[in-house]
């Protein structure tokens, strides 16, 4: 697609599959503290 | 819902409920736009009327058909299937992952903005928490954690260090505890740094995972919120100490992390000033405050405060071309290897599977919950006993917000802070609206970094071959 980058290369339906695991790291131990923040986290279970 | 904006020269579009992005040029992002609103002969139209014969039929045909594709292949104008897929969030089983210890309800700094009023948290007394406590909050979290390996444990105050030896004694106790119930402690603490030396280095390089070091950026700014006790600044006795840290960090994690006010709208000149210091590791937050104070963030900044985090963005792309990265907190977002969609969904898990622990014991929803009438749940000693907030709590999700069902940051702040939402709105499934302004332009931001490095990386790759 000449006129289209797609930065992504997975869905978040293909994550309903296999997620919620919930060993992640919860989101205000991180830097914040003061917000919510869960884009930036990475998933455990790869 | 598909989310358009342009932002830096790139054109980009956000599938929301995929989570697909695409950058595209100017006639696709049109197209796009009308794409569900037109038949392909009336957008063809509009095109030709818009841009005359800048572009041909077979472009506009092209395009076309590359919109389908990306329909056709669930990557565009994919529809919000997830509510039938989470389970109830009334029915769910939630385990304890994580303690917020308050480990020191007292500080050696007096900074202005604090919402722990200096670690008294709404009237509670200043003290520190004894080994005692510390050991049964370890025990509550392992009775507590079902199957779950990986918990945490975050020191935080007041400020962690005036109680250091009871922090060292509660890792020991916790590592010691790791083997026999299969668990993982990943430990965290955040400092003002007063007390930060030599041997609290070295502990922290040993044992602490991410260490979260109070910055708010340039000296004067700095100074002005974070006085000492005595009212003088305190920039001057942290910053060298946070460098000499830095160095010794080697590879691990840590965050400088500064608060921005009303006083320092132009806080992108705080990053660049925390990222000329030599830190890589940055995040800046905006402060937390409620209305009637002079410095908290009103309506009328967000122009200026877009403006900053929009210079920021450019600031951390040129850094990657000079090939000295500094992350950013909130920009960094992983778009293939990110958190799922039930993470995504289900909030920061306060309350349920988060909660804090003050120095008596008493365990709350979260640290910014700690004092506030109602919201106790019980103590590390009886367990969890004010169940009607915990289910509260649990029901704390995307779609029980209103405001977020046709928001497209949704699955990237999952719902938001509770207490943020408590604090404006005086509820916890409300929505603190400055706050969300600023986290929807956070996340336009981080995807335009991501389509600007993705030209930088083909750029190498195209100077290499």
């Amino acid at each position: 697609m000449k006129r289209i980058k797609t930065l992504t290369d997975k869905t978040l339906n293909s994550t309903v599959v296999k997620g919620g695991c919930g060993e992640c790291q919860t989101s205000c131990q991180s830097a914040c503290k003061t917000s919510c923040t869960v884009g930036n986290q990475s998933c455990e279970n790869k | 819902m598909v989310y358009q904006y342009i932002n830096n020269g790139y054109y980009i579009v956000l599938d929301v409920c995929s989570g697909s992005v695409h950058v595209v040029d100017e006639l696709v992002y049109d197209m796009i736009a009308l794409f569900e609103k037109k038949d392909r002969k009336a957008i063809a139209s509009a095109i030709k009327e818009k841009y005359g014969d800048k572009y041909s039929e077979f472009d506009i045909y092209e395009a076309y058909s590359d919109i389908e594709e990306l329909k056709e292949s669930g990557q565009l104008f994919t529809e919000d299937v997830y509510k039938d897929v989470i389970v109830d969030f009334k029915k769910r089983k939630t385990v304890v992952k994580a303690l917020c210890l308050h480990i020191a309800h007292d500080c050696n700094l007096a900074c202005k903005y604090c919402f722990a009023d200096e670690g008294e948290y709404h009237g509670q007394k200043r003290e520190l928490m004894s080994l005692e406590v510390g050991k049964k909050a370890i025990d509550f979290l392992i009775e507590n954690s079902g199957s779950r390996v990986n918990l945490e444990v975050d020191f935080f105050g007041g400020e962690p260090l005036m109680n250091f030896e009871v922090v060292k004694e509660i890792v020991a106790y916790g590592r010691s505890k790791e083997k026999e119930f299969n668990k993982n402690f990943r430990f965290t603490l955040t400092t003002n740094g007063v007390l930060l030396d030599d041997d609290v280095i070295e502990f922290c390089n040993k044992e602490i995972s991410n260490v979260v070091l109070s910055l708010d950026g340039r000296k004067c700014i700095h100074d002005l919120m974070r006085p000492t006790r005595n009212g003088k600044g305190s920039y001057d006795v942290i910053v060298p100490k946070f460098k000499n840290f830095v160095e010794k960090r080697g590879d691990k994690s840590y965050y400088v992390r500064g608060t921005f006010t009303r006083n320092n709208t132009d806080f992108s000149n705080d990053f660049k000033e925390m990222a000329d210091l030599g830190f890589k590791e940055i995040s800046i937050e905006p402060v937390v405050a409620a209305p009637s104070e002079d410095y908290s963030i009103r309506e009328e900044d967000l122009p200026k405060i877009f403006e900053e985090y929009d210079k920021l963005a450019l600031d951390i792309i040129e850094r990657y071309k000079k090939k000295k990265p500094v992350t950013f907190f909130h920009y960094m977002i992983d778009l293939n290897g990110g958190p799922c969609v039930y993470k995504r969904l289900s909030g920061c898990g306060s309350g349920t599977e988060y909660l804090a622990v003050t120095p008596q014991g008493e365990l709350y929803p979260c640290h910014q919950f700690v004092g506030i009438d109602g919201f106790k749940l019980g103590t590390v000693f009886d367990g969890i006993e004010n169940t009607d907030v915990v289910n509260e709590f649990k029901l704390c999700n995307v779609y029980a917000k209103e405001k977020c069902k046709d928001c497209f940051a949704r699955f990237y702040c999952s719902g938001g802070c509770a207490a943020n939402s408590y604090l404006y709105s005086g509820g916890i499934l409300d929505t603190y609206d400055i706050g969300c302004k600023m986290q929807q332009k956070r996340v336009e931001c981080a995807i335009m970094i991501k389509a600007a490095l993705a030209d930088l990386e083909e750029e190498c790759r195209d100077e290499e071959s």
